[in-house]
């Protein structure tokens, strides 16, 4: 008599779980194909390419720059030194979530969005652009944390 | 009266009151209804409600995010022009609002102000020690989210 109502319950979110696991799946795709791309572009910027690393991403992350703006100095200056945590912007106040794909699953899986927060926000804390192994090395850290 | 006569007269009244902040609150401006403006704009900052500048001013800062305030803030040219058009639309001289009157009797006719902040409706409002600026969550004087809970809806009651 009791289990009843709790397989009625399973069978209710049976189907969420499933959304919520493949919503996942679609997202590393996403990921993977953006990340995919940019190392079709870093070999083509040299052809010694040998892959991205989440160790030299991490380097990105933590370096002080210090060739842009003045209040964004490094990545952290607005996403703090710990990508699962929020973030705020250095210059307009604005609540910033984490980068971390653990936190945030959907993070680097829109190639517009992607580009565009790059050159924004390379420019303000390196004062260039990012090279695509840049790219490809920080998303790659951030899709591990 | 009946009761039911009383009840239409009271639900007459209290749809009538929940209206009036709207249309005499001088706490509240208009808040962005374009779904394009909201995201793009939002995604730095709050984005403001158009009625604080005249129109002339939102065409110039659309006209001028390569530099926006020491930041390259360009969008792809449709989406530029799409924000510009209702931003204008919406604009300060544009709207009948107590709220965005109040800001714009300060901008001369021929003035093209950029910053919300260097009104002196707003400097009126906002003289407060430099404590209160230094608040971490403040950060600036544009951050109106941070003590303006419901901003983003065009309240910015006194808390």
């Amino acid at each position: 008599m009791i289990r009843k109502p709790a397989i009625v319950l399973a069978a209710a979110l049976a189907p969420a779980a499933l959304f919520s696991a493949s919503a996942q799946a679609g997202d590393a795709a996403d990921r993977q194909a953006i990340l995919d791309a940019l190392a079709d572009e870093a070999r083509a910027a040299d052809p010694a390419f040998s892959g991205f690393s989440a160790a030299v991403g991490e380097t990105v992350f933590r370096t002080v720059w210090a060739g842009g703006g003045d209040k964004t100095p490094a990545c952290t200056a607005c996403h703090t030194e710990d990508p699962t945590a929020m973030g705020r912007n250095a210059k307009t106040g604005r609540p910033i979530e984490p980068v971390a794909v653990s936190v945030k699953p959907d993070r680097f899986t829109d190639p517009d969005e992607v580009s565009k927060q790059f050159r924004r926000d390379c420019k303000k804390v390196m004062g260039r652009e990012c090279t695509a192994q840049e790219k490809g090395d920080y998303i790659t850290f951030m899709a591990q944390q | 009266m009946t009761t039911q006569r009383a009840l239409h007269i009271a639900f007459a009244l209290s749809a009538l009151i929940a209206a009036a902040p709207a249309l005499a609150d001088d706490d509240w401006i208009p808040p962005v209804t374009d779904a394009m403006t909201q995201t793009e704009c939002g995604d730095c900052h709050m984005a403001f409600q158009p009625g604080f500048l005249p129109a002339r001013s939102w065409a110039a800062m659309m006209d001028g995010l390569a530099d926006h305030f020491g930041d390259d803030a360009t969008i792809a040219p449709d989406k530029t022009a799409h924000i510009r058009d209702y931003l204008t639309a919406n604009a300060g001289d544009r709207i009948r609002a107590e709220m965005a009157r109040d800001y714009m009797r300060w901008v001369r006719a021929d003035g093209v102000p950029q910053r919300i902040t260097a009104n002196p409706e707003f400097l009126d409002e906002h003289d407060f020690r430099q404590e209160v600026w230094d608040r971490p969550e403040v950060v600036t004087k544009s951050n109106c989210p941070a003590c303006h809970t419901a901003a983003d809806r065009g309240y910015y009651d006194d808390d």
